[in-house]
Parts: structure tokens; C-alpha cells; sequence
């Protein structure tokens, strides 16, 4: 999945953070030859420090740390620093351990995984201020936002996704790439990144029994 | 005493207190008991606690004694001020009997008599520990009221307004003593589940790390020359590590995703790939789930061996009407074309075999395009059920 870059003449610059070492030297090597990798931290007192002072274009945030983990970034930074774009990384998948990230302002979350090509076209992604949904969250999306009729619906312009988002996130699920689903779907790329934006404003602000639940469980809301 | 009359405790000590008020009768027998059966009671190290357990019947016998003193001034209302303090004493025994947690132990050891009796006073139940808490400290307040009200033979309210102010005090005052007792015993107890339930978790962390982490590390090491090996054991550890952490076991023959991870699963163990698996919804299993999850494996294994790629997607989503599955690959692909009809693999086990239950398979593929197994399955309202939380 490669995507076309808007200004090859400028590389993105991306921060990481993740209290392995060999992980962030793993990364660093992968995407040396895509982005720019300005910087990078192991605590959260680190993060929130030097993210300060190299503002990068995209953040990439591990889940896990000790003392608060990525969320702990993410409240700290959101408010100051709100041009930086946060792309969750994780090893885990869990439902209670994503949600509370893209809630808390993520623009992304992708399994670490994922192959170095595709990491570097989410960090683009994420960059253009668009959104990325591993298949796994995206299932888990459709899942949460499964219309159930015993589940009362508050605000239907934010606790229900349109036919079209739920296509979309089920040819995410499935595997396809961003162009392969505008193909399939004969909608153009465009359209596609504004659906799973779309996707991921909702998850960030719907009351959803399930998504409350899940951020609750785990005293991230 | 009790075990050697073989009557229950309580039973004995009411038929004392009971004596007592024939001018200390019951005073008298349990001294004398007391000293003749000091072994009964007394043994080894509860001897300090066997007579701060005489404590209350010290009371008891304070009570009768100002009792039999009142007596002899022969005044009726004193007599009855006896009594009452009587009430309030065992009141007080009652409380102070409840404060110490050993010594609840300690009532259980010395009552084999009475099972039942060992059962109330040794329960760690908090609720009917308060229950005789608040049933002594009743009793202590009825006795001072009524010590109050008898004093104050004229029957002004006034008095017994004071006697209930005194009996509040006088709870408190108990409250206060016993309070940083109860505390602790309560602190006690809890800190010693919490350490019994870590203690548990850390044994069962153990366990499950030695039997599989270690074992699964020791292999690599021995096969580290063999990529496709080190990376098929580490794939397998990672999905043990992760059911293991994350997910509620279901049977695989009951559930169908469940029975789907399990395909996958098994693909990638056999064929040294990654299949990534996404199951929407779940339901529950009968025989055309299961040829349904049959296809899929199929699929996944055509997948592993011709498409020549590392990963593999699954998707399946349990829809109101419908099941459905997705198997897809960047690989090779191939011409649709030119399968021959012998083919069992496609051709039987995943076209014929969805045909046969009522569903259909729709294969997608192009030479160099990857391969994608569409597979879709009606269902009966009736079987999709409300499993969709056990989902991730």
C-alpha cells in the first residue's frame, strides 16, 4: 500500500516513544528511509518534555508504559500542542486498551506488527490529519456499534455509523488498503479517508453503552 | 466448663447468670467450677485470654453483688436497679466478647459441643458481627435507661431524656474503646485475603510462564538456524500469551469464533504464517457453522500454501441473516480458469461443501492480485445469539 506523497520535498518528522529500546531502535531503522525520526523518549516525563520542544508532525505512542502509559502523553499534550498527531502503537489489540487512546485524541492505532512500508503510509495518514484503523479495531468497531435493538440510541448522529462507514471498516477488517477499498467501493481515496474519519470522530465522542464501558473498565474516561 | 457439663456454652452461662439472682448462687458454682476445671479452659497459652474472658462474668457478679446489697436495704426499686445493671453488664460482655478476633477463634476451639454455636462466633461475616454488636450496645442502653428511669421513681421525662443522653454516652464511650480493635482485626483480616489472592495469581503467572514461555524460549534457541521454525513457535507463544491474557475461553465446538480462531490457529502452526483474525459478532455452532468454518480452514490453507505471503487476512461477521467469511491474501493469485475440476481442494471443500449447506462461496482471484474466498452461510434467527460481547 503505497500512497502517493503530497510534498515529497519535506519529510515528515516523527517522534517516538516506547519504554523498549530495541523496539524504538527496531522503528527508527525501519522508517529511517521514509520520515525523519526527531526524537525519541522512554518515560512519560521524557515525552511530554521533548515533544515540547521538537513539535514533531506525528507522534507515535506506545500503549504500555509504566506511570500512565500513552494516555498519560496524550493529556498532557492536547491541549498545548495541538498540531502534533498521536498514532498509538501497540502489541496488544485489546479493545479497553485502543479506545482509551483514540478517545483521549489518537489519531490512529496499528498493531506493532505491522510492516515498515505500512507503517510509514499510517504515519502519512496520520500526518494529512486523516485516521487509521488496524483490521482488528476496526472489527471491533463494527462490533461496538452493532445496532442491537436494546440498546437505546442517544444521539443517532454519533452512536450509529452510516451503511457506507460500516462497508468501509468492513473492508478494513478484511485487509484491503485505503485504494483498494476506494476501488472496490468506487468511491475515490478521499472519500474513503473521510469515512474512517468520520469513524473515528465518532468513537472519540459517541456515549455508546459499549465504549464507555470499556474506557470505564480500565478509569481512562 | 462447658465441655465438661457437655452442655453448650451459652446455655451455661445463661443458666448461671440465671442463679446468680439467688442471692449469687451462680457466682458461687462458677467459681467453684472454674477452680476445680481450670485445665478445661486454661490450657497451654490461652490462659491470658481465658481470663480476660472472665471479664464479663466479673461484671455480671459486680451487678449481683451491689444486687444483694440493695436487697438487704430492702428496697424494691434498688432490687430492680440490680437487675438492670445486670442488662447492662451482659451488654457489655456481649460487645467486649465481639472485639477480639482470636479470641472468636478461641470460642470456636472451646465449643466442640455445639458446632452451631462455633459457627456464629467464628463467622468472618461482618454484617451479623455488627448485627451483636448493635444487639449488646441495645442492651447496655436499655439497662442504664432503665437504671435512670427506676432512680427517678417520680417518672419525669427529664430523666429518662438524660438517662437516653447517658446511654449514648456511654455507647460511645464503648465505641471508643473497642473502635481501633475493630479496626485493626479488619485490616488484619483483609490484608491477609488480599496477600492469599496474590499469592494465588503469582503461583498461576508461574505456572503458565514455566510451562509455555520457558518451553517455547528453550525451543528457539535449539532451532535458531531454522527462520521458519523460530518464527512459527514465537507465533504460536504469542497467540497462547494472548488468549491467555485477554480472552474468555470458549469451546471452539460450541462457539463459532472460537472455532474459527482455532483454524486459524492451526493454519498458522502448520504452515508457518500469520493469519490475522477478525470476528465480528459470534454465534453458536451447528453442523453448517461448522462446514462453514471447514471452507475457511480450507481456504486459509490454500492461502498458506500458494499465495507464497506471510500473512493472511480472516474476517467473519455474524449478520442477522447471515454468516459470513472472508479469506484473503496478497499472493500469487491464480487464473480461475484454468483449475481443472480435479482440484479437489477448491472445487469440494469449499464450493461443494457450502453448497451443500445452503450457502455459496465466491472465489476472486487474478494472477498476481492475490486471492480472495468469499464465503456466506443463511442462518435461522433463532441461532444467532446475543454472544456478541463475548466478541473482541
Amino acid at each position: 500500500m503505497t500512497e502517493p506523497v503530497a510534498e515529497e520535498n519535506r519529510r515528515l518528522t516523527v517522534f517516538l516513544v516506547d519504554d523498549h529500546a530495541m523496539f524504538r531502535a527496531g522503528v527508527r531503522a525501519e522508517l529511517g528511509a521514509h520520515v525523519e525520526v526527531v526524537g525519541e523518549a522512554s518515560t512519560v516525563a521524557e515525552a511530554v518534555t521533548r515533544i515540547a520542544a521538537t513539535t514533531p508532525d506525528v507522534v507515535l505512542l506506545d500503549v504500555h508504559m509504566p506511570d500512565g502509559g500513552g494516555r498519560a502523553v496524550l493529556d498532557a499534550m492536547r491541549r498545548s500542542h495541538p498540531q502534533v498527531k498521536f498514532l498509538a502503537l501497540s502489541v496488544s489489540d485489546a479493545a479497553e486498551d485502543v479506545i482509551g487512546l483514540i478517545r483521549a485524541g489518537a489519531r490512529g492505532y496499528v498493531t506493532k506488527t505491522i510492516s515498515p512500508d505500512e507503517l510509514a503510509a499510517a504515519i502519512r495518514r496520520v500526518a494529512d490529519g486523516d485516521a487509521v484503523f488496524s483490521p482488528r479495531l476496526a472489527g471491533f468497531v463494527l462490533d461496538a456499534f452493532a445496532s442491537r435493538p436494546d440498546v437505546p440510541v442517544a444521539d443517532p448522529e454519533l452512536d450509529q455509523l452510516t451503511n457506507r462507514e460500516r462497508e468501509v471498516l468492513r473492508l478494513l477488517a478484511r485487509g484491503y488498503a485505503y485504494k483498494e477499498i476506494a476501488k472496490e467501493l468506487f468511491i475515490s481515496i478521499k472519500t474513503v479517508e473521510t469515512h474512517v474519519s468520520n469513524v473515528l470522530r465518532k468513537l472519540q465522542m459517541s456515549n455508546r453503552y459499549e465504549l464507555s464501558r470499556w474506557a470505564a473498565d480500565r478509569r481512562l474516561v | 466448663m462447658a465441655r465438661h457439663l457437655g452442655i453448650p456454652v451459652t446455655a451455661v452461662r445463661i443458666a448461671l447468670v440465671v442463679l446468680l439472682s439467688f442471692n449469687g448462687l451462680g457466682l458461687l458454682l462458677y467459681a467453684v467450677f472454674w477452680a476445680v476445671l481450670p485445665q478445661q479452659l486454661s490450657t497451654g497459652a490461652r490462659t491470658r485470654r481465658d481470663l480476660a474472658l472472665l471479664l464479663p462474668f466479673g461484671a455480671i457478679g459486680l451487678g449481683v453483688i451491689l444486687l444483694q446489697g440493695l436487697l438487704f436495704g430492702d428496697n424494691g426499686v434498688a432490687g430492680t436497679a440490680g437487675w438492670l445493671i445486670a442488662v447492662t453488664a451482659v451488654g457489655a460482655g456481649v460487645i467486649w466478647h465481639q472485639s477480639d478476633p482470636t479470641r472468636r477463634g478461641q470460642w470456636a476451639d472451646a465449643s466442640p459441643q455445639a458446632p452451631w454455636l462455633a459457627a456464629v462466633v467464628a463467622e468472618s461475616d461482618r454484617r451479623s458481627f455488627l448485627f451483636r454488636f448493635i444487639g449488646g450496645g441495645v442492651l447496655v442502653a436499655v439497662g442504664v435507661i432503665g437504671i435512670l428511669a427506676v432512680y427517678a421513681p417520680a417518672g419525669n421525662l427529664s430523666a429518662v431524656f438524660n438517662g437516653v443522653i447517658f446511654a449514648l454516652v456511654g455507647l460511645l464511650g464503648v465505641g471508643v474503646v473497642v473502635a481501633p480493635l475493630l479496626w485493626r482485626t479488619f485490616s488484619q483480616l483483609r490484608s491477609e485475603r488480599e496477600g492469599r489472592i496474590r499469592e494465588q495469581e503469582r503461583a498461576e503467572v508461574a505456572a503458565m510462564i514455566h510451562d509455555q514461555v520457558l518451553h517455547t524460549l528453550a525451543l528457539i534457541q535449539r532451532n535458531s538456524t531454522d527462520i521458519k521454525e523460530v518464527q512459527r513457535l514465537a507465533r504460536g507463544q504469542e497467540r497462547s500469551l494472548r488468549n491467555w491474557l485477554y480472552k474468555p475461553s470458549a469451546s471452539p465446538t460450541e462457539r463459532f469464533a472460537a472455532a474459527l480462531e482455532q483454524a486459524s490457529a492451526e493454519v498458522e502452526d502448520t504452515y508457518a504464517i500469520s493469519v490475522e483474525t477478525v470476528v465480528v459478532g459470534d454465534t453458536q455452532c451447528d453442523e453448517s457453522v461448522a462446514a462453514l468454518v471447514a471452507a475457511a480452514r480450507e481456504a486459509l490453507v490454500n492461502a498458506a500454501r500458494h499465495a507464497g505471503v506471510q500473512t493472511v487476512s480472516l474476517y467473519a461477521e455474524v449478520e442477522a441473516e447471515e454468516l459470513s467469511v472472508f479469506v484473503r491474501d496478497r499472493g500469487a493469485g491464480f487464473d480461475l480458469t484454468t483449475v481443472e475440476d480435479t482440484r479437489h481442494g477448491v472445487r469440494g471443500s469449499i464450493v461443494g461443501r457450502m453448497k451443500r449447506h445452503g450457502g455459496k462461496a465466491v472465489i476472486r482471484s487474478a494472477p498476481g492480485d492475490g486471492t480472495e474466498v468469499r464465503l456466506t452461510l443463511p442462518v435461522s434467527r433463532e441461532s444467532v445469539t446475543a454472544g456478541k460481547e463475548t466478541a473482541r
